[in-house]
């Protein structure tokens, strides 16, 4: 099978399997807000990682802080996708669904496959309960669950009467619901528990009594599993390791992968890293991993308001550091006559957008990648920025790289783009070799010579203009954002220079462009019948859905687009092969506008604004529909 | 080396304010307070936002940033951050510090940032041709309000003491005996020095502070106050400011039937409430206006703390690229082999 895939240093050529539960399971865990899921879902995806496996993550929750306990809104789930296999998304549909409350058995019960094995906690299923979750009936009596494979356990039972000698109080044994429930599961993935035995002594030193409840509640569930009599349909997952690529791993989301790639890109740059940020979901964790890397030397900033956040990083890129940025949408629209500023300024900056649901507030604790426009043109003047997008969360701390490397080297602003799914999901990574391997160091020379010092001369490869920062002797200068004539960088509101600057401005990226490493296609032929477009976290399912059809024989390519503006310049050379484009793509049809506008060809667009990525499904929907099923 | 003059602190582009714009006087005294200072002019960076105000920074021979209108604040909190040997100056108008920026000078004074803000106050927005601005007095007659403006004017000095300011000021702009020592005073201050400067708009709002300054019967509405010293104010130096009898508050009274400096008040500049009361002063017929520094007061200032847990000294790229890599194994890690 030829795969010309792009070779980046984490990216793992594992096999791509067609067969669920065989070589991959997709399991969910679903309850209250108050049950710890998001930590216990973490925690199995943590061992499956460590287990050797490749996983694929989907936290969903509510956006309330605290939603009613018992509601249906008030759920909140992990999805977990464990294979031996290339997973790269979360699953269409789950093998098995364990829920805690009869809410979370509503909500998710839809998305559980036929013949699924269903496990949930039948203490919690009070009349009250149910009523909460909008039942009118028992669905365990009237015939809802049947097509299921039904394992129904008292786990609020078993867990209280696992702690009964402990002495904690009753409302904390309660709390380790979510333990036993891990223990469960450890089980049925044929687990063990050491791991999670040390984490949790580790994590309560200070509260052994609570430590030691964890632990018996984790201890029974886990054991539970090996005595209890079970119903013989239910049968433990056989999931052998993945053959993943030598190194030393960790598991990592997108959000952690942004801030350290950023820390990372300065630190070869030569510069000190300086995030200003103003809180706001997703986005919000950059901010917090700033903070923690203070020891390291970064400096971190939390704003009166996001223009005040990008005003501050403006004001530390003049000072000589590498000033960030972070938000999504509605702060970046903020951030909007700032960068302006940068751009007329040429300073250089990095501007993050954790996309999620618009417009507006939308939805903001759902993703989205519909921040595209925004981007590329959401500004007043002819004022080009470049547009790099990260596709999963390990790739984020590469784009990040590169972006300080743009940023650095032509004096500009660059956004990069983020979105909720890999901001919050997590996946197996392979940590980077900083030592020496996997990154050259790009150091940034500042301007010192006052010898015919000119702020706004150009360099004719990069167009970057020098870098003079304050405390300099001799190189004192005013900027700002009135015109500046080319060269001197005095005020000027004469035309021609005007359009030479507008012109400057413009070759800049051009200049990027002509640096960008061509085009290739990610996955398929280089040519063929039908190529998909994609860019962003819609990678993953797109990825797995075109390499199952190049399997099955079909004309298919997956073509990512990492750099997203400037386009690279072979793209149009590259598609030229191939005799339809689709463009699937979580917004409304941006990135598919943009490149018609920039091919001058047809190509449609498949929008998914559900709030969650494209099931693989979907997109194999879509290959079927152009080269047959 | 040899110091400075203040004109090695102008830049050789053309002063393009209108002739006879209070604006002159600021920046000479500005010039001057650096260069008696001893400033060096690469230390020195001036970040402005947008107006006829916030264009000083072309005509200043130092670093300078005309920035977004009402954004200075943050600009130069960012700058300072990255670099505190720099000595920072925000200029702003009573326009782009207190409407469009309100939010940036509040947070800017509540943190103490140790930097110096200077806002014009000509009670109108000039660049843009005369509308009625934030501290314009009610009844302002302008394009924008044909029949006199209905909002009541901000006192600058009172909300830079209501967000916090630890050191607010007031001066006149062509009094540069009091504004130069003033704008020296807010530079030595760490945190924020916050100076309002009433200054004239020749153009569009000629004349509203001719009752101060008029050499002869100025200083019959006007109280400079200095620390330590009684207030006493008028042409004959025959008034005072005295705490009200029987009431809360400042009130006015001659030096006459028994009344003597004794009974006045002295000025105490690290005292909010009296700072507060000053600050308010001149809105009704007979208060003077009081210029000076009305606060100064040391407290934690932003910078310092916000750097506080950083690196002694700058680390190597491989230091760094060694403490990352130990972060990033602060997870649990595992091995495929
Ligand atoms: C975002 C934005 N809105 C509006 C303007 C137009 N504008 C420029 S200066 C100004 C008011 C300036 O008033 P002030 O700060 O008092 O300065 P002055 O000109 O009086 O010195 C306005 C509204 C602008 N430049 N930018
Ligand atoms: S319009 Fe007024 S404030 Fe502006 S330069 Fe002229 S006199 Fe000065
Ligand atoms: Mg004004």
């Amino acid at each position: 099978m030829p795969e010309t895939a792009q070779e980046a240093p984490n990216l793992r050529e594992l096999p791509v399997s067609q067969t669920p539960e065989v070589d991959f399971v997709r399991i969910r865990i679903a309850g209250d807000s108050g049950d710890g899921i998001q930590l216990t879902g973490t925690r199995l995806a943590e061992s499956a990682a460590r287990f050797g496996n490749d996983i694929a993550t989907f936290p969903d929750f509510p956006a309330d802080i605290r939603a009613p306990s018992g509601t249906v809104y008030g759920v909140s789930a992990y999805s977990l996708n464990i294979g031996e296999t290339e997973v790269l998304t979360f699953g269409d549909e789950s093998d098995a669904l364990v829920a805690l409350n009869p809410a979370a058995l509503k909500k998710y019960m839809g998305e559980l496959k036929k013949g699924g094995l269903l496990i949930f906690d039948s203490g919690s299923f009070s009349a009250r309960a149910l009523e909460k979750a909008g039942y009118e009936s028992d669905p365990r009596e009237d015939g809802t669950l049947s097509h299921f494979r039904l394992l129904p356990i008292d786990i609020t039972e078993l867990t209280t009467s696992a702690l009964k000698e402990s002495g904690v109080s009753a409302k904390d044994a309660k709390r380790c619901k979510n333990m036993w429930t891990l223990g469960l599961i450890h089980w049925l993935f044929e687990r063990e528990i050491d791991a999670l035995e040390s984490w949790l002594t580790e994590k309560f030193a200070n509260k052994p009594e609570i430590a030691e409840a964890n632990l018996l509640a984790l201890r029974a569930g886990h054991l539970y599993g090996e005595i209890a009599e079970l119903p013989a349909d239910i049968s433990q997952y056989h999931i052998a390791p993945a053959p993943l690529r030598a190194g030393e791993y960790r598991t990592i989301n997108g959000n952690e992968a942004m801030a350290y790639g950023l820390y990372a890109g300065a630190t070869l740059a030569d510069l000190e890293a300086f995030y200003g940020s103003y809180p706001i979901t997703p986005a919000s964790p950059l901010l917090h991993t700033f903070a923690k890397l203070k020891e390291l030397g970064a400096l971190s900033f939390q704003a009166e308001d996001e223009i005040a956040a990008i005003g501050s990083a403006i004001g530390a890129s003049y000072a000589g550091h590498l000033g960030i940025t972070g938000s999504s949408g509605p702060g970046i629209a903020l951030k909007t006559e700032a960068l302006g500023l940068a751009v007329a300024t040429e300073l250089p900056l990095v501007v993050v957008n954790v996309q999620r649901g618009g417009p507006s507030t939308g939805l903001p604790t759902k993703t989205e990648q519909s921040d595209l426009f925004q981007s590329v043109f959401g500004r007043n003047g002819d004022t080009p920025i470049p547009v790099i997008a990260a596709s999963h969360p390990g790739d984020c701390f590469e784009v990040a790289v590169e972006a300080v490397k743009i940023a650095t080297k032509h004096m500009t602003p660059i956004f990069v783009l983020s979105d909720g799914y890999i901001a919050n999901a997590a996946a197996p990574w392979r940590l980077p070799d900083l030592g020496e391997g996997d990154f050259a160091p790009f150091p940034v020379t500042k301007a010192t010579d006052p010898n015919d010092f000119q702020p706004f001369k150009h360099d004719p490869e990069t167009l970057a203009r020098p870098w003079a920062v304050p405390g300099t002797p001799g190189l004192m200068h005013r900027i700002g954002g009135l015109e500046r004539e080319e060269g001197r960088g005095n005020i000027s509101y004469d035309g021609d220079n005007h359009q030479r600057m507008t012109e400057i401005r413009a070759a800049k990226l051009q200049a990027i462009a002509k640096d960008l490493p061509p085009q290739t296609v990610e996955s398929g032929a280089p040519s063929g019948k039908l190529a998909l477009v994609g860019w962003g976290s819609s990678w993953g399912p797109i990825r797995v859905a075109t390499r199952r059809a190049v399997l099955q024989g079909k004309s298919v390519s997956h073509i990512h687009l990492r750099h997203i503006w400037p386009l690279p310049p072979n793209l149009k050379e590259l598609l030229a092969g191939f005799e339809e484009i689709v463009v699937p793509e979580m917004n409304n049809g941006q990135l598919a506008t943009l490149l018609r506008a920039e091919l001058g060809r047809p190509i449609r667009s498949v929008s998914c604004v559900k709030g969650r990525p494209f099931l693989v499904r979907e997109i194999t929907e879509i290959i079927n529909n152009v080269v047959g099923g | 080396m040899t110091k400075l003059t203040v004109k090695d602190f102008a830049s050789d582009l053309d002063v393009r304010w209108c002739p006879g714009c209070g604006d002159y006087a600021v920046l000479k005294a500005l010039q001057k307070t650096l260069a008696d200072g001893g400033s060096t002019l690469e230390d020195t960076l001036v970040v402005s936002g947008i107006g006829c105000s916030s264009r000083l920074p072309y005509y200043m021979a130092s670093y300078g940033f005309h920035s977004i209108h009402g954004r200075a604040p943050t600009l130069a909190t960012g700058a300072k951050l990255s670099n505190p040997d720099l000595d920072v100056w925000v200029v702003t108008g009573d326009g782009d510090g207190l409407s469009i920026g309100g939010n940036h000078l509040l947070h800017v004074l509540r943190r103490n940032v140790d930097l110096q803000v200077v806002l014009f106050n000509n009670q109108i927005y000039g660049l843009t041709k005369g509308q009625f601005s934030p501290t314009s007095r009610q009844g302002t007659k302008s394009p924008s309000s044909p029949t006199g403006s209905i909002e009541t004017g901000l006192n600058p000095c009172v909300f830079a003491l209501g967000a916090g300011g630890q050191f607010v000021a007031r001066c006149i702009d062509t009094q540069a005996k009091v504004l130069q020592p003033v704008l020296e005073a807010a530079k030595a201050f760490k945190g924020t020095g916050f100076v309002e400067v009433l200054q004239n708009c020749v153009i569009y709002n000629d004349g509203i502070f001719d009752g101060l300054k008029d050499k002869k019967t100025g200083p019959d509405h006007t109280l400079h106050v200095e620390h330590g010293q009684p207030m006493v104010f008028g042409v004959n130096k025959d008034k005072g400011l005295r705490v009200a009898k029987g009431g809360f508050g400042l009130e006015v009274v001659r030096l006459e039937g028994g009344i003597t400096q004794e009974d006045l008040l002295v000025h105490d500049e690290t005292n909010i409430h009296l700072a507060q009361a000053l600050a308010a002063l001149g809105e009704n017929e007979g208060e003077p206006v009081v210029i000076g520094v009305l606060y100064r007061h040391e407290k934690q200032e932003f910078v310092e703390g916000a750097r506080h847990g950083l690196p002694e000294a700058p680390l190597s790229r491989a230091e760094k690229l060694k403490r990352l890599g130990a972060t990033l194994r602060k997870a649990e890690t595992w091995q495929v082999s």
